[in-house]
């Protein structure tokens, strides 16, 4: 099979703007310069990095339209909504603009492709500029040479946008390979939620996701960040995400990981101006040979700033887990509270958590705290919930789904933390007995 | 036996070590039975053999609900059977709300297929928490986690008298108590009891028993009752200390 990883195809030169033809020549030059990773470098250690094979998958030109309407019909994990983009195979398969208010105060929300082509200055200052430092600059790199499908969600000085901004991300055909984008830019004061949701259509066709978002939040901005990972099990996945937070800025991000053969999953905050307040949290629920590999990195460059990250993972049959979270304090950002947390419940004597948390600091006045913790079902619980007359299945049950609760109950949006619920609920379900 | 627990000369041990030694005891449905002994003396072991923690070991004897041995059973089976413990350090369970654990338990009880009807379960919820002088808020968070001494044991009596069990085995449900909910508490129980019903209250304070009024005071030593009488033992103890029970009490036992 021709691969385009090799030598991408879709060079979008025809319609690109000068910055960015530069910008991916500069991305696929990175990819093949830069060496495969290996196990022996510190950015992939635990990884199963010889089952990261990124050749063999082919990106769409054009991709099969029969398959929109069904797709655009499952993509309703949420009603009530300021704007939806739904793509398959990384084309447009509809894109729901935010409407007139909405826009006449300047909210901008284009599919990735037309805003370069609309709001040129804008693309150039904030797209593709900030990258993974974590391991996957190979294949970010590869990502700016080949990125056409995403979504650019631009709010303006003091607007605030309530509903959440919808994007959905499906593959559909056989060995794709797809690169979604989700650029979030809120200015001074402006509050915005956004959900990326990546789903498979079906459970058997083989892709591979190469996805970044970079979230810039400028000083007082709200950003509100949900990530639902459902790909299916034949699926390879990088999601290599970073945030920006400017002072005072308030950034959460919520990720729950469900799917993909092999998730890796890179996440990088960086805090540059004081008082910002960045939360992080992630739920993965692992099972058969799934593989959750998640790196992090809280960089902390102003004062007076907060950054909270909490991991947990479930993990069932001969699933693995990696986490490796860094936290850095520059020197001169005094009063910064920086934690990280890793909790890892194993439901399966096979399944594999491995926590590398660090800390490395450069400042004299901080709270920093770092810890990971991994273990089965606390049998006293057990025993406390049976005593009450509830199976030992049921009470597994609610021991897993409290472990949940904790992060699921952050999502702030009902009818996604149900949908949520039942997601996990059909993965569980015939597990626990 | 019909309408009784019994404990036969259990014999348990943990880690090879005898912890229960020859221990009977008999408790008809209708009666309040008080358990005190000094700390160590082997009354939560008791309590969670009889509920069926798989920990200990039953060197020899048995436990009886109506006749049946529940020993060697699921904790699931036995609170079927009939018997709750409010337990003496009640666990935290993160992320589980008390309405949706207690609904849990009683949907437990139900036959294959049939649900809980919610309104009428509310309904019952919300009237034993406002008799409890539970907030009604406490209904949404997470069981016992953060909740105060007072609260957990609060809670603990709420899940029993929303279980209707006919055993109840009480482990110093009074500690860590202040006067007011010792009272609120006390009234709970006494409301449950009935001549269906039997009680086993474990205290260190006779305090309680002037509120949950005993049929008979038990004194355990070393793993086994060594002494019982009415609820006037209960202040003999208070006044005479433990020191009393061993002088005047385990000689014999030591002896024979
Ligand atoms: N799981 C265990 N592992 C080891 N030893 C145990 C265990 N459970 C109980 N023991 C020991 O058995 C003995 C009896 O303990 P138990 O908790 O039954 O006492 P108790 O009478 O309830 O005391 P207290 O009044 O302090 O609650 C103690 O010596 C205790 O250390
Ligand atoms: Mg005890």
């Amino acid at each position: 099979m021709n691969s385009t990883l090799e030598t991408p195809s879709n060079l979008l030169t025809k319609n690109d703007p000068n910055w960015l033809i530069e910008r991916r020549s500069k991305g696929l030059e990175q990819f093949e310069k830069l060496a495969t990773p290996t196990v022996r470098d510190e950015n992939w250690r635990f990884s199963r990095v010889g089952k990261m094979r990124t050749d063999g998958y082919n990106q769409l030109e054009e991709a099969d339209t029969s398959r929109f309407d069904l797709l655009n019909e499952r993509s309703n994990l949420i009603s009530q909504r300021a704007g939806r983009s739904v793509f398959v195979d990384d084309a447009t398969s509809i894109f729901e603009g935010v409407g007139t208010k909405l826009a006449q105060q300047g909210v901008i929300f284009l599919p990735i492709l037309e805003a370069i082509t609309q709001h040129s200055d804008l693309m150039e200052k904030y797209f593709l500029q900030e990258s993974t430092e974590l391991g996957s600059q190979k294949f970010f790199g590869l990502h700016a040479a080949s990125v056409k499908a995403g979504s650019v969600i631009y709010v303006p000085k003091g607007v605030e946008v309530i509903d959440p901004i919808v994007n959905y991300y499906w593959t559909s055909g056989e060995c794709v390979a797809v690169f979604p984008h989700t650029l979030i830019i809120a200015e001074d004061n402006a509050k915005v939620s956004v959900v990326d949701l990546f789903f498979s259509e079906n459970v058997s066709n083989e892709a591979l996701n190469i996805s970044a978002s970079n979230i810039h939040a400028g000083p007082g901005a709200k950003v509100f960040r949900k990530i639902v990972q459902n790909w299916n099990q034949e699926t390879v996945s990088f999601q290599l995400d970073t945030t920006v937070a400017e002072r005072d800025a308030q950034v959460k991000n919520i990720a729950v990981n469900i799917g993909a053969n092999r998730a890796r999953f890179e996440s990088q905050t960086r805090i540059e101006g004081a008082g910002a307040d960045v939360k992080m949290y992630s739920l993965t629920v692992a099972e058969k040979n799934q593989e959750f590999d998640q790196r992090t990195f809280q960089t902390h460059n102003a004062n007076n700033a907060v950054s909270d990250l909490l991991y947990k993972n479930a993990l069932l049959d001969k699933s693995r887990s990696i986490f490796s979270g860094l936290i850095k304090v520059a020197e001169g950002a005094q009063q910064t509270d920086a934690y990280q947390t890793n909790r890892n419940l194993l439901l399966d004597p096979r399944a594999e958590a491995n926590a590398l948390p660090g800390l490395e600091i450069l400042a004299n006045d901080v709270r920093c705290s770092h810890g990971a913790t991994t273990g089965n079902v606390d049998e006293e619980e057990l025993f406390y919930i049976m005593q009450r007359g509830i199976s030992r299945r049921v009470a597994m049950q609610l021991m897993v789904f409290g472990f949940f609760e904790e992060i699921i109950d952050l999502i702030d949006n009902e009818e996604l933390a149900e949908n949520v619920r039942k997601l996990i609920h059909h993965k569980f379900d015939a597990k626990l007995s | 036996m019909n309408n009784t627990l019994e404990i036969k000369n259990l014999n348990v041990s943990i880690d090879g070590q005898a912890i229960l030694k020859d221990f009977s005891l008999s408790i008809p449905k209708g009666e309040v039975h008080a358990l005190m002994g000094p700390n160590g003396t082997g009354k939560s072991t008791l309590a969670k053999v009889m509920a069926g923690h798989e920990d200990y070991t039953v060197e020899s004897g048995d436990i009886l609900l109506d006749g049946d041995s529940i020993l060697g059973q699921e904790p699931d089976v036995i609170s079927h059977a009939g018997l709750f413990l409010a337990f003496q350090y009640p666990m935290e369970i993160p992320g589980v709300s008390i309405a949706n654990f207690i609904r849990a338990a009683r949907q437990s009880r139900l036959p294959e297929g049939e649900q809980i009807k919610a309104v009428e379960y509310y309904k019952d919820l919300y009237a034993k928490m406002d008799a409890l002088k539970i907030d009604r808020s406490f209904t949404a968070r997470s069981l016992n986690e953060g909740f105060s001494g007072g609260e957990k044991k609060r809670c603990e009596v709420l899940q029993m008298s929303m279980l209707d069990p006919k055993y109840c085995v009480m482990d110093e449900t009074d500690s860590g108590l202040d006067i007011d909910a010792l009272r609120v508490v006390a009234d709970g129980v006494n409301l449950m009891r009935n001549q269906a019903r039997a009680f086993l209250v474990i205290t260190h304070y006779q305090r309680l028993l002037d509120y949950i009024v005993p049929d008979v005071v038990h004194v355990m030593y070393d793993g086994r009752i060594v002494h019982s009488g009415d609820k006037d033992l209960a202040k003999e103890l208070e006044v005479k200390g433990y020191d009393w029970v061993k002088e005047e009490f385990t000689d014999a036992i030591v002896g024979a």
